[in-house]
């Protein structure tokens, strides 16, 4: 009897493992049709892009709690040198209103080309990570995200609260003391509404015109760590997590740019 | 845990629309005189429920009746007011909506009409307007109607702190709350049975859903503790005569989600792992944990990581 039901437990799985296979292989074309019809073209024209997890991975919940928080990390998988490190990691959201989500740019100081960060996500959508080594080459990885609504979705409800903090910054050391001539994982905290400008007033038929984040400079000691332009798919409130390789003591600097000119810097001192 | 509910059923007496064929039947309770309560399912919103999932109802004066909520959506919204029509002829002249939520709203259009005041906070236009275009994609999406702008009718009276509203032999005092559930919770008190209404302000059962603010809600508990009341109507759940016991099980997941959120937060972890591991052991606790519990540690850690500053 036991086995039976074992057998039957087997047969069961290995037809919902066929009907996923399968599924997947029909809903394929259509999950690809905003990259193939054109975002490809748009971000990187007719360049060779190998798809893997050989050099980044992308980690993103399969099914999205809230689509307007969505919690994402990119792995990078080869170290920082300065004879072979990640020059640029570009993150699109297919079916996004604005697919384009950031552009981050690294350098051999970055230690590590990780990211974390929490986006929205307005639809079921790939999301894609593609890096671009400094040797040209793009690599590509990628995850499919269920969520909808992530940036039409209210604005975080205390929107009053949200714009008397905006432009407050503060950073997070993993640990109290650095360690020096390696990779230190920091975390940026942004205060910054990010307003997408697709939260539409119909009653009053007004538009809440986009207000976000646009550039983000990290530096340590003054020579960059970390360079990024952003666009609407980032979520309220900003959240970045990064390396960096502090060689000597010194200062932590972040100074970001929203897209009606307001800048804001914050500083943090970093001792080993 | 043990939770303390006694559901009061003074009356259980399922009142009928009258024959009307398109107009689907509402369970209703009278809880107290002249108040009464359609208790809602333990579900989400799809296109089986089509949304109608939460408490709705309406209390009788002499002279008016004020409906509070009307539902998931303007079937609902109808078949409360042939119910209501069913049940007496004293006029309705008041709406309440206790917050922006579909499940609270969708039924409004069901009762626009001359002589009817919505009643509303202050925040609930806004919100109306802000959520209007997410929410008409959604209830297309998931529960199967679709909805015009119409469909959401602001309030004619917004309530910034308290409101009184004369029934006829009856006052009702509304209060608009600091950001809590929603940053548009309205609450009502009837003085002459004590009974306060206090829609998603509590949840019994259905596990609480933290659309505004954590530590706000918090807040709000505390303040609601002090009101006398015999009886509580929550969102989602059944009526109570335990006050303020009623709160308890709520804010206890509530205070266990802040101070285990803190801690992950004074430890430098990060949302991901909040999300993973913040207070499992309630799960068997609550319906809908899963559902909501994940999403509740996204929303509280993102308003916690600020609360400093």
């Amino acid at each position: 009897m036991k086995q039976l039901i074992a057998l039957n437990k087997g047969l069961w799985l290995a037809l919902a493992y066929l009907l996923a296979v399968t599924g997947s292989a029909f809903a394929a074309g259509e999950e690809e049709a905003a990259w193939n019809g054109g975002l490809r073209q748009k971000f990187f024209g007719d360049r060779a892009i190998e798809e893997g997890n050989q050099i980044i991975e992308l980690t993103a919940p399969y099914r999205a709690e809230d689509p307007a928080l969505v919690p994402i990390q990119i792995n990078s998988k080869i170290p920082q040198t300065k004879d072979r490190y990640i020059k640029t990691v570009t993150l699109i959201i297919d079916n996004n209103p604005v697919p384009f989500s950031a552009n981050f740019h690294f350098t051999p100081e970055s230690g590590k080309a990780d990211l974390a960060m929490r986006v929205r996500v307005n639809a079921y959508t790939h999301i894609r990570a593609i890096a671009e080594t400094n040797d040209g080459k793009l690599h590509m990885n990628k995850v499919f995200v269920k969520a909808s609504g992530g940036c039409s979705a209210p604005i975080g409800t205390d929107l009053e609260a949200a714009m008397a903090r905006m432009g407050k910054m503060k950073f997070k050391l993993d640990n109290e003391k650095a360690a020096l001539q390696q990779p230190n994982l920091a975390q940026l905290l942004i205060s910054h509404p990010n307003i997408t400008g697709l939260q539409m007033d119909q009653l009053t038929r007004m538009i809440k015109p986009a207000h976000f984040v646009e550039e983000l400079k990290v530096s340590f000691n003054d020579k960059p760590v970390l360079t990024a332009q952003t666009d609407i798919a980032i979520s309220a409130d900003p959240n970045f997590r990064f390396y960096f390789v502090p060689e000597t003591a010194g200062e932590l600097k972040a100074e970001i740019r929203d897209n009606k000119g307001n800048q804001f810097s914050a500083t943090q001192t970093v001792t080993p | 845990m043990k939770v303390p509910v006694i559901a009061l059923i003074l009356s259980l007496t399922a009142l009928n629309a009258p024959a009307q064929t398109d107009i689907p039947k509402l369970s209703l309770q009278q809880v107290a005189p002249g108040i009464y309560v359609h208790q809602g399912v333990h579900e989400l919103p799809d296109s089986h429920n089509r949304g109608e999932i939460a408490n709705i109802g309406f209390i009788v004066g002499q002279r008016c009746v004020a409906v509070i909520d009307t539902g998931g959506s303007p079937e609902q919204g109808h078949a409360l007011r042939s119910a209501i029509e069913s049940i007496t002829t004293t006029p309705i002249c008041y709406v309440i909506n206790t917050h922006v939520h579909p499940d609270h709203i969708y039924g409004n259009i069901a009762f626009k009409q001359p002589g009817v005041s919505f009643i509303g906070h202050h925040k609930l236009a806004e919100a109306m307007a802000m959520r209007a275009p997410f929410y008409q994609e959604k209830a297309e999406r998931d529960l199967g109607f679709s909805l015009k702008i119409e469909n959401f009718v602001p309030p004619d009276h917004s309530v910034r702190d308290t409101l009184v509203l004369e029934l006829g032999a009856r006052t009702l005092l509304l209060r608009a709350h600091k950001t809590s559930h929603t940053d548009n919770d309205l609450s009502i008190y009837d003085a002459q049975t004590k009974t306060l209404w206090l829609a998603d302000l509590l949840f019994m059962g259905h596990l609480p859903v933290v659309d505004g603010s954590l530590n706000g809600w918090l807040a709000t508990i505390e303040q609601l503790k002090t009101i006398d009341a015999k009886l509580a109507i929550p969102g989602h759940g059944p009526v109570s005569a335990d006050w303020p016991g009623a709160l308890e099980p709520e804010e206890r997941y509530l205070k266990t989600l802040q101070s285990e959120i803190r801690a992950f937060i004074k430890d430098d972890k990060t949302m991901e792992d909040a999300m993973e591991n913040v207070d499992l052991s309630v799960r068997d606790d609550w319906q809908l944990f899963d559902e909501f519990h994940k999403r509740n540690i996204s929303t509280a850690f993102a308003e916690l990581e600020w609360e400093d500053d």
